[in-house]
C-alpha cells in the first residue's frame, strides 16, 4: 500500500489540473472574476458622443429598453476580434451602444470608420471615470442592462459568434419579455 | 557546522521573499502636493489589488486601469473622504477581490487557513522523516561471514 501513495498522489494531482483544464476548454477562467455590480443599478453617468453635434448619453436614457452598453477602444486587439460580430446583435431589441474607453476622439472615429459602426450610439469616456463606475478591468467588456436600468450580464472579454449565440441574445431575450 | 549548511543555504535563497524590492509604479505627475495626503494614498494604494494583473497592487503596477484607480484614490482624499471610504468605494465597484488582504468569510476560509494546514502537514511529515529510525541490517549470509572470517584470517598472517 505504501509504495503506491506516490503514485496515488501524483494520480490525483493530475485528475485535479486536468479538471481545470477542461474547466478552461469550457470558457471558464480562472482569471475571470465575478463582477459585483451584476443586479445593481447602472451607475449615473453623462458621456458626451463621440460624434460632433450629437446629444450626450446619460443613465436616464437606459430606462425603457434592454441596453447593451459594449466598451471598446481603438487602441484595444481583442476589439479588433470583437467588432465584426457585433452587427450580429442587431434585430434582437436591444439598443448597442458603444462607449469609446480610454481613446483620442479622432482614433476611435478614425477606427469606426474603417471597420463599420454597428453601433446605435457612439460615446466616449476618455479618461476612464465612467467605466470605474462601472467596475470595468478591461476593453472589449458588454454590460446588459435591463429595460430598468439594472445591470443583468457582463461579458468580459469578445463576443465571439460563440458567445452571442450561447449566452448574449439568450440573456437579452430573457430582458425583453 | 556542516549540517547547517543546506538549510543556512535554503534560507538565504528564500530571503528575497521576505523582502521584496520598494517597486512603486506611482507617476510623479501622479502625487499630490499635500506629503500627509499623498502618504495615505500610498497606503491606499497598497491595499487595493490591480484588477487587470491581479498579483500586484495598484501601487506596484503599471496598468491603465492602476493609474486610473490611483488617481481616484486621489481625487476622493481631497474630497476629504477617509480612507476607509475610499477603500469602500472601490469594494463596491470591483468586489473584496479588489483587496489585497480580502476579509475572512466563507469563500476565502480556504485562503487564509490553507497555507498553515499545509505547512503544519508538511511539518508532521518531515518531523515523522526525521524521528523514522533506520530500518535494521539484514543478517549476514553464511558464505558472506566465512568471505569475512577469511579476510581476518589474512590480514592476521600479515601482520604476523
Amino acid at each position: 500500500m505504501k509504495r503506491f501513495l506516490p503514485l496515488l498522489v501524483f494520480l490525483a494531482l493530475a485528475g485535479i489540473f486536468y479538471w481545470r483544464i477542461v474547466l478552461i476548454d469550457r470558457g471558464d477562467m480562472p482569471n475571470d472574476i465575478p463582477s459585483v455590480m451584476i443586479n445593481k443599478p447602472a451607475p449615473v453617468f453623462k458621456l458626451p458622443a463621440l460624434f460632433k453635434g450629437e446629444a450626450d448619453f446619460t443613465s436616464a436614457a437606459l430606462k425603457g429598453h434592454v441596453t447593451l452598453l459594449n466598451f471598446f477602444a481603438s487602441w484595444c486587439v481583442d476589439c479588433r476580434i470583437e467588432h465584426p460580430f457585433l452587427t450580429g446583435l442587431k434585430g434582437h431589441g436591444a439598443v448597442l451602444v458603444g462607449v469609446d474607453y480610454e481613446d483620442k476622439n479622432a482614433d476611435g472615429e478614425a477606427w469606426l470608420e474603417k471597420h463599420g459602426n454597428p453601433y446605435d450610439r457612439v460615446v466616449t469616456d476618455a479618461r476612464g471615470r465612467t467605466a470605474i463606475n462601472f467596475g470595468l478591468y478591461g476593453v472589449p467588456e458588454t454590460y446588459i442592462i435591463d429595460k430598468q436600468g439594472v445591470i443583468r450580464y457582463k461579458q468580459t472579454g469578445p463576443m465571439t459568434p460563440d458567445v452571442i449565440r450561447k449566452t448574449i441574445l439568450p440573456v437579452i431575450a430573457r430582458l425583453e419579455k | 557546522m556542516k549540517r547547517f549548511l543546506p538549510l543556512a543555504l535554503m534560507l538565504f535563497c528564500i530571503a528575497p521573499l521576505f523582502f521584496p524590492p520598494a517597486a512603486r509604479a506611482v507617476m510623479p505627475d501622479e502625487m499630490l502636493a499635500n506629503p500627509a495626503l499623498e502618504k495615505r494614498a500610498e497606503a491606499i494604494d497598497a491595499r487595493l489589488r490591480c484588477p487587470v494583473c491581479q498579483g500586484e497592487s495598484i501601487a506596484d503596477s503599471n496598468a491603465d486601469l492602476a493609474h486610473d484607480l490611483r488617481l481616484l484614490v486621489r481625487r476622493k482624499l481631497v474630497e476629504g473622504d477617509t480612507d476607509k471610504q475610499v477603500i469602500q468605494y472601490i469594494v463596491a465597484r470591483y468586489g473584496d477581490f479588489v483587496l489585497m488582504k480580502p476579509p475572512l468569510d466563507r469563500d476565502t476560509v480556504a485562503l487564509w487557513t490553507g497555507p498553515a494546514i499545509i505547512l503544519f502537514i508538511a511539518a508532521l511529515a518531515g518531523w515523522n522523516f526525521m524521528r523514522a529510525k533506520p530500518a535494521p541490517l539484514p543478517e549476514l549470509s553464511r558464505e558472506e561471514k566465512a568471505f569475512l572470517a577469511k579476510l581476518d584470517d589474512d590480514a592476521g598472517r600479515e601482520d604476523a
